[in-house]
């Protein structure tokens, strides 16, 4: 009666390599049906597309293993981006100040959130949703609405690639590799992954249960400042109305990495996972052609059915 | 023929998770009449009322209303058949009106179906209130009520729903004596119309005032149904004890010092002026009767629930315990009676909530993580496939054993159990007291909370009463009996 030992169902299966073998399968019907998938290029051209969805999703996987969310996100790429590109221009400050003047941008945000949402307790859909406004709106302001450009070549290199590498995908592998090491091996990580799956039993625990949600709020603010950075440096310009609806397709990626909505459930590789799905799918179709309406419908479509599983997976 | 009674209960029985709940309950409701049913706390009443208001799935067993075999699957099915009831904890929607309150879920409709006839409705509730001579305006909101008059308008609401038969469980809580005088009147005039009344309470002198019937269960069974003047107070306590002596064991020499120390503690509403002291090497039990408090008192020493006044101190230090955190850090440690609300975080393994409350270092160490968790799983004789397992997969026992080896593992001076062995299966339960006389041997001092008199009378060192939120009673345990226990802890 105490212990379950019956062999690994096909659900189950399923459930632990179903996104991996996902990806494969697409992957191999995509080369199929365009040869100019399987190709180097191609794919460092995806894990470059997919790379500031993906440090954004690193984030929100820590949020959401908390049991918040974060929809903030978009608005904050955008600040972090005008402040960055402001500091960058024409060469007035080194990059490493550049650098760390956008990622504070973004960790100030976050802090804030962390704030609102474990001090004044105001639930983080609520509390995110009005920074979303708030950020914007002062990305609007510090821009005067006007797209800040003529960036230094030391800051926009950033963009760029080292050797065939793209530096964003640099980032992005050190960012998800940092995260997954804290959750895995570090306090820290046991105790978010302990707010989310009982915050009560959490802080009877000896937790404390406002500091870490501070500092999942912060630290996920502080990697849409890295976003924003990779954004602006990429585009060359720091754009007050770039990063609309950045957000949602974290998160998307996020909830199709398996990380559950409610909290307490999730990992990094998953999370990865779900942003090359993403990636992989969005790259394939437009190697195929298909209109970008009929793509945001697929998309709609997978981020369901990820959803649809996992709840399905919580109450078999 | 006779006629049938309105509600027979035959061998109903009931298990949570291995234990069983209800044995072979069995009861007889007559119309017109008041049944009492009485028992310890876990003796099985409040799952036997459950299971009549359809919350509840029996395993087995037999639920006649009328003579007519009846499968309840949810509350709307019991209420469709006559049985409402009004909980301890009243449950209305308070925005709405009283009328309101009184139609949901049958509201009258006019014109569409869905469009609700407000005037109907307040009629409806017009004639309920009169039929029971309660003046209140069905147009009040509800919020607006005192806690009586709320109960009031509970009991008309299960009136409206044609109830034959209503179960009330503990009614006067909360209520002033003048309140609960004109609740026996409104119960009079429900015998009158020929409502049968499960009644369950703790407070002697009402059920005597208010019982034509009482049945007392003990241990999820059914002991005896006698009528109300053929009982008094001490035999009644004589049946729900009903146990033999229990064993007790060999009393260890005279403990260390004072580890833990309470001076007037206060939380207004909860419990007030408590004071004891808690030695090393000792178990000090507290009994009460559910409500006293004393978890409460529990989770103000933890920190939980801070207290609004009082002073705590330990190895004679004055301190100040405004959170778990700070609790655990001044070796106190708490294995809370509500297993799933505080005990574990579900979905994470055996493993990591093992060590949960003691990881000193910021980097988990995950070889010595692992032996660390295999080593306590053999300590404690945990059953598990792995220590990888989710705590949600265990069984009650098994997480019971997680949570304290937890606990333990803090390495606290200071040990507090609240119901350690609450729905736990005998063998684990024998189990767990075993290691709590070992722990005290050990030298940690421990506050032990049951609502099982024999498991304190055999555990403790001594033994404090709480009633009502006070402390009514030192007692020896070798030199006590549960009869004495109840007569400190049964209200007055």
């Amino acid at each position: 009666m105490t212990t379950n030992q019956a062999q690994p169902r096909f659900s189950s299966i399923l459930q632990t390599w179903g996104l991996p073998i996902a990806l494969l399968l697409i992957g191999a019907a995509m080369s199929f049906a365009h040869p100019a998938f399987l190709t180097t290029t191609n794919l460092i051209n995806v894990a470059r597309q997919v790379s500031i969805n993906g440090i954004l999703a690193v984030g929100v996987t820590l949020v959401l293993l908390t049991g918040g969310v974060d929809l903030s996100l978009g608005s904050v790429v955008a600040l972090a981006g005008v402040v960055a590109a402001s500091l960058a221009q024409a060469g007035a400050y080194p990059v490493f100040i550049v650098v760390a003047a956008g990622v504070a941008a973004g960790a100030c945000c976050g802090a804030i959130n962390g704030v609102v949402v474990t001090r004044g307790r105001v639930p983080s859909f609520i509390a995110t949703l009005g920074m979303m406004t708030a950020a914007r709106g002062l990305a609007l302001v510090v821009s005067n609405g006007r797209p800040v450009s003529n960036l230094s070549p030391d800051f926009t290199r950033l963009g760029g690639d080292l050797g065939r590498l793209p530096i964003p995908v640099i980032v992005f592998a050190v960012v998800a590799l940092l995260a997954w090491v804290v959750l895995k091996h570090f306090r820290l990580g046991r105790h978010i992954h302990a707010v989310g799956g009982n915050p009560e039993a959490a802080r009877a625990a000896g937790i404390r249960v406002g500091a870490i949600g501070m500092i999942v709020y912060t630290a996920c603010g502080a990697l849409a400042g890295v976003a924003g950075l990779v954004l602006a440096a990429r585009t060359t310009t720091g754009q007050p109305n770039a990063g609309v609806g950045y957000e949602l397709d974290a998160i998307a990626a996020v909830v199709i990495g398996g990380t559950s909505l409610s909290g307490g459930v999730g990992r990094i590789s998953g999370t990865i996972l779900g942003v090359l799905l993403i990636g992989v799918i969005n790259n394939g179709l437009d190697l195929l052609a298909v209109s970008s309406y009929y793509q945001a419908i697929v998309k709609g479509v997978i981020i369901i059915g990820a959803v649809w599983l996992d709840r399905n997976r919580q109450h078999s | 023929m006779p006629t049938p009674p309105i509600l027979e209960v035959n061998q109903l029985t009931k298990s949570f998770a291995g234990v069983r709940a209800l044995v072979d309950a069995k009861l007889v409701v007559e119309a017109g009449k008041v049944h009492v049913v009485m028992g310890e706390n876990g003796a099985g009443k409040s799952t036997l009322m459950k299971v009549l208001a359809g919350l509840h799935t029996p395993d087995s067993g037999q639920i006649l209303v009328q003579g007519e075999p009846l499968h309840l699957r949810n509350p709307h099915d019991a209420l469709r058949r006559g049985i409402a009831m009004i909980h301890q904890e009243l449950m209305p929607f308070l925005d709405l009106s009283v009328a309101e309150n009184i139609g949901i879920g049958r509201e009258p409709c006019r014109w569409f179906p869905g469009w609700i006839d407000r005037a109907a409705m307040h009629r409806e509730a017009e004639t309920l209130l009169a039929r029971l001579g309660v003046p209140i305006d069905p147009a009040r909101r509800m919020g607006d009520l005192s806690v009586a008059e709320m109960q009031t308008v509970e009991i008309v609401k299960a009136l409206g729903h044609k109830a034959s038969v209503i179960i009330m469980d503990e009614p006067t809580t909360a209520l002033s004596a003048r309140e609960v005088t004109a609740l026996f009147q409104v119960i009079e005039d429900l015998k009158k119309a020929g409502v049968a009344i499960i009644y369950i309470s703790h407070k002697m002198a009402e059920i005597f005032r208010v019982a034509d019937t009482i049945t007392v269960m003990r241990d999820g069974r059914h002991i005896t149904t006698r009528p109300a003047w053929l009982l008094d107070e001490s035999e009644l306590i004589r049946l729900m004890v009903g146990r033999d002596p229990v064993e007790r064991a060999i009393k260890k020499p005279t403990p260390g010092e004072t580890a833990l120390e309470v001076r007037d503690l206060e939380s207004s509403g909860k419990f007030h002026n408590i004071s004891f002291t808690l030695k090393r090497g000792e178990i000090l039990g507290i009994a009460g009767l559910m409500g006293a408090g004393r978890t409460e008192l529990a989770h103000a020493i933890y920190g939980l629930e801070p207290a609004d006044s009082g002073e705590i101190r330990i190895h004679g230090k004055p301190t100040h315990i405004p959170t778990p955190a700070v609790a655990l850090a001044a070796g106190i440690a708490l294995v809370g009676e509500d297993r799933k609300r505080h005990g574990f975080v579900p979905k994470m393994s055996v493993r990591e909530n093992l060590t949960l409350s003691s990881m000193k270092r910021g980097w988990i160490h995950q070889r010595a993580e692992r032996a660390l968790a295999d080593e306590q799983i053999r300590a404690f004789d945990i059953k598990v496939s792995s220590h990888d397992q989710p705590v949600e997969k265990l069984s009650g026992g098994n997480q019971q054993k997680v949570v304290i080896a937890k606990a333990v593992l803090t390495n606290p001076d200071i040990l507090i159990l609240d119901e350690p062995t609450r729905g736990i299966d005998i063998g684990a339960k024998g189990e767990i007291h075993a290691l709590i006389t070992r722990l005290a041997r050990s030298g940690m001092a421990v506050l032990l909370i049951s609502s099982e008199l024999p498991e304190l009378l055999a555990l403790s060192d001594r033994l404090l009463v709480m009633r009502e939120g006070e402390l009514t009673a030192e007692l020896d345990p070798l030199h006590t009996t549960e009869e004495e226990i109840l007569r400190h802890a049964m209200p007055v």
